[in-house]
């Protein structure tokens, strides 16, 4: 074989190597993801078994522990709070986790209950990089 | 002074659009003087935009809440150092800072090159005071610094307590270091192209502030992981979280650059491919930017509004599409001298590092930004989440370590099996000895790990044998005693030998890394004192809780401070102030911890939780002196071989310590809120003698400080990389020396 074909056999040999690569990444990335939902898209259509990131806020004087497990509520960020759901997580607690703030969270449907995964829980930090401290007087 | 500052950041825009102006035109009539006038717009800049930090910085210190910044990341009970400090920790202060950092950085390199590249520096002066531009046009037009509320508000907000961490004075300033010397081999590389000079005389200009890009940004992400490890109080260091990962992107094609520049200076290659990886990285570091500025993905490190969004996205775009035009209509020049000539070489040991650099990079982006391209393709958000990234990390990391060990020992063009027998057989036994001795030890179940510490061994001996062999060869030339052979080696090969410390390093790192997160053992549980849990091999009993109350720093000398200090002393069992941590805390609650071993004292323990004052009215004049966010404060026995790691939450929302508050909030008036505390001193005493139950996070993980070892031997190797080589600096004094005697033989 001559050296130029030579060089294309490999450089399509290579090519599509990281073809075949990218599209094993890509599609284990869509199968694997965890669709993001508000507390009210999530009660409207949670399959058991999938696990879902929750985002929102905690809704005001929900927060309890039991033992190992933190139970606390999420709501919409704008939203009523009849569309709560109410989350058992166990797990380490981010420090600024609070009542009002905002949240994110993976959990899974089991039964009626939603449990979250252990260590999934993400507070988002309101006072950091924050516009006006208006903004988390309202949320508080 | 607010007034000051405005002005100095309109004078900088001005400056910045005329210095584009003279540069480009400068350089496209050929009337250098131009061009000349250009780059010292750049250093007014940087005298601008110090005047303009200074005045900020000026600012926090004398605790002017007339700023609305001051006012809203600052405050009088902050600690002086925190008010240092937390100029960077606001959008408008971080972007002041980026923009001030960027002029110093490029009036070192301009000033460097004010000899060399005319017309390539003169583009690169443009481009960079482009980005300037930019990020002062965000301050003129978005986030303004200078902001100012009449009348101001007589108390701030107070720094986050998350930020009130040692290293938040270094961490930012590192990462944006890192981040505007990013863009400086882009500058070079586009005023390369757009003059048409792409041989290797920019790469060797530019190969030092690239590597200084890699170690600032290197030093400042590892700094990042410091802090989420000892103060966010999860015990990790490294989460896959969208701003730790926008940080490291260019950190990793950066990395991919160092190496493959060196092909391109020995041999002529991979012109198109180096200057792609320049371009990619400075736009990665400004996708960094825009990533932690704009909010667009959920993150750990939270934002507000998206108003910076827009403007970085056309920043963004322009760049992509300057960039590919770039390079496509510059192809014919960027062809490669050489063709590779074996598979077994130098060269393509580089070329696979690159792709396995560049694959990471690849991973890493879709991982970080796939919450943004499901939606644009499913229309619904989704993310990925830690294990998605370490399925494929993992093995890429290990690809990469191994690499680090062929690549130095490897020849050039063409590596024979005689070579490969004589550069190979001794890292090679050193692996299996490795592989056999952990199997002996019984821990087969962890491969990742296993193959991780193999590795780690063949690339320490890989290195150690260059090493011995250079100095075994200096030591017969010169009849130099073997130390002395190995200082000289370094010496006079720093480039080289620099790289083999920085690939000890990473070894060094990658080891702690896979053995830290493999062998972690950790628990979750409460305890109430005189209980103990096991924890691997230790036993870590809760002995007693602690309490501290720290009134008002302003006050403390005041005679009504020294009359509530006396009262505080007076409540049993709580200790006066300042808190262990020194960061402001109005309460602290904590624990003593007793770690032993097979029955004998290791180390006593003091994790504790910090309370803070929020200035939040609602929450009554007693309960805001405790009303802001919690912060743990994490205690660790760190060791060679394993860290003992403790963090504590104590539970206050017992019905009797709510009891005592909300009487505080009834019977004290919010006219002295400072008088509060002495109901907070109430409570803590209550708390300490009826102790409820506290939650504990307890870590034993193996070897995490290799990681920091390895992040320091990572840094003092690129600086030996880096330092001028004595030769070069030699010349310039003898140079000086030889100027001077020669004006003093003029005068005589």
């Amino acid at each position: 074989m001559n050296p130029a074909r030579k060089r294309t056999v490999r450089l399509v040999v290579a090519l599509s190597v990281a073809v075949v690569l990218a599209s094993a990444l890509i599609y284990t990335s869509f199968s694997a993801a965890s669709p993001a939902l508000t507390p009210s898209q999530l009660l409207r259509q949670a399959q058991p078994g999938r696990s879902y990131l929750l985002t929102g806020t905690v809704l005001a004087h929900s927060v309890a522990r039991d033992g190992a497990v933190l139970n606390f509520s999420v709501a919409d960020r704008a939203g009523s709070t009849a569309t709560a759901v109410p989350v058992a997580y166990t797990g380490t607690v981010p420090d600024p986790f609070r009542e009002g703030r905002e949240v994110i969270v993976t959990v899974e449907k089991q039964g009626g209950r939603y449990v979250g995964e252990r260590n999934s829980l993400i507070t988002k930090c309101p006072s950091k990089y924050k516009e006006a401290p208006a903004s988390e007087k309202q949320n508080s | 002074m607010a007034a000051l500052g405005r002005v100095c950041l309109l004078l900088a825009l001005v400056v910045c659009a005329y210095g584009i102006g003279a540069s480009i035109y400068g350089v496209r009539t050929g009337r250098f003087e131009f061009s000349e006038s250009g780059r010292r717009s750049v250093y007014a800049l940087a005298g601008i935009l110090t005047v303009a930090f200074a005045v900020l910085e000026i600012a926090f210190l004398k605790n002017d809440f007339a700023f609305n910044t001051v006012a809203d990341t600052s405050s009088r009970t902050t600690p002086t150092f925190y008010k240092a400090a937390a100029v960077w920790s606001s959008q408008e202060g971080s972007l002041l800072l980026w923009a001030w950092l960027l002029s110093l950085w490029s009036s070192l390199v301009l000033f460097l090159t004010r000899k060399r590249l005319r017309d390539v520096a003169a583009y690169a002066t443009a481009i960079l005071l482009g980005f300037g531009g930019f990020f002062v046009s965000l301050m003129v037009f978005y986030a303004q610094p200078f902001a100012t509320t009449n009348p101001a508000p007589s108390e701030g907000v107070g720094l986050d307590p998350l930020l009130r961490f040692p290293t938040m004075m270094i961490h930012p300033p590192m990462l944006y270091s890192g981040y505007t010397l990013c863009t400086i081999p882009l500058a070079f590389g586009m005023g390369a192209l757009l003059a048409r000079r792409v041989d290797a005389e920019w790469i060797r200009v530019i190969r030092r502030f690239a590597f200084a890009a890699w170690l600032f940004l290197g030093i400042g992400i590892l700094l990042g992981a410091r802090w989420s490890y000892s103060e966010l109080g999860w015990g990790g260091y490294w989460g896959w979280d969208a701003v730790e990962n926008a940080s490291l992107m260019p950190w990793l094609t950066g990395t991919a650059f160092l190496h493959s520049l060196m092909i391109q200076e020995k041999r002529g290659m991979l012109k198109v491919w180096n200057v792609s990886l320049v371009l990619a990285t400075g736009t990665l570091a400004i996708m960094g930017t825009f990533l932690v500025r704009s909010g667009v993905l959920n993150s750990i490190h939270a934002f507000g509004g998206q108003t910076l969004g827009v403007p970085f996205v056309v920043l963004i775009a322009v760049l992509i599409a300057a960039s590919i035009y770039l390079v496509v209509s510059r192809r014919e020049m960027l062809r490669t001298e050489h063709r590779l000539d074996s598979l077994l070489s130098r060269e393509s040991v580089f070329l696979a590092n690159n792709l396995v650099l560049v694959a990471l990079c690849f991973v890493i982006f879709w991982g970080t930004y796939f919450p943004l391209i499901s939606e644009a393709l499913t229309g619904h958000e989704a993310s990925v989440g830690p294990p998605w990234f370490d399925r494929y990390t993992v093995p890429l990391a290990l690809i990469l370590v191994l690499l680090s060990g062929i690549g130095p020992a490897i020849a050039w063009r063409r590596a024979t099996l005689a070579n490969a027998r004589r550069n190979f057989v001794a890292p090679i036994a050193c692996a299996m000895l490795t592989l056999l001795v952990l199997l002996a030890a019984g821990i087969a179940h962890k491969a990742f790990a296993i193959a991780m510490f193999c590795c780690g061994a063949f690339v320490l001996a890989s290195i150690s044998q260059e090493f011995f062999r250079g100095m075994r060869a200096r030591g017969a030339m010169a009849h130099e005693a073997p130390p002395v052979a190995l200082v000289a080696l370094v010496r006079r090969n720093r480039r080289r030998y620099g790289g083999y410390i920085v690939h000890i390093g990473i070894a060094v790192l990658f080891v702690g890394i896979a053995a830290s997160s493999s062998f972690q053992h950790a628990s979750e549980l409460g305890l109430s004192p005189g209980q103990s849990s096991r924890v691997g091999a230790y036993t870590i009993r809760y002995v007693r809780p602690t309490a501290s109350v720290t009134p008002d720093y302003d006050s403390a000398g005041t005679p009504a401070g020294r009359e509530l200090s006396a009262i505080i002393r007076s409540e049993r069992g709580v200790t006066l102030g300042p808190d262990t941590a020194r960061t402001g805390a109005t309460l602290s609650l904590g624990a003593v911890l007793d770690v032993s071993k097979d029955g004998r004292h290791v180390t006593t323990l003091f994790p504790s939780e910090g309370y803070y004052a929020s200035e939040e009215p609602t929450q009554g004049s007693v309960g805001h002196l405790i009303g802001g966010q919690p912060v743990s404060h994490v205690a660790l026995d760190a060791g060679i071989t394993r860290d003992v790691w403790t963090a504590i939450a104590p539970n206050i929302e017992t019905p009797r310590l709510k009891r005592i508050i909300a009487l505080g909030n009834k019977t004290l008036p919010y006219i002295h809120p400072g008088e509060g505390i002495v109901a907070i001193a109430a409570m803590a005493s209550a708390y300490m003698q009826n102790p409820p139950q506290a939650q504990f996070h307890l870590i034993v993980s193996p070897m995490v400080m290799w990681i920091w070892i390895g992040g320091l031997i990572v840094g003092g190797g690129a600086l030996i990389a880096i330092w001028p080589a004595p030769s070069v600096v030699r010349r310039r004094v003898a140079a000086r020396s030889r100027a001077r005697a020669e004006h003093g033989l003029a005068r005589a």
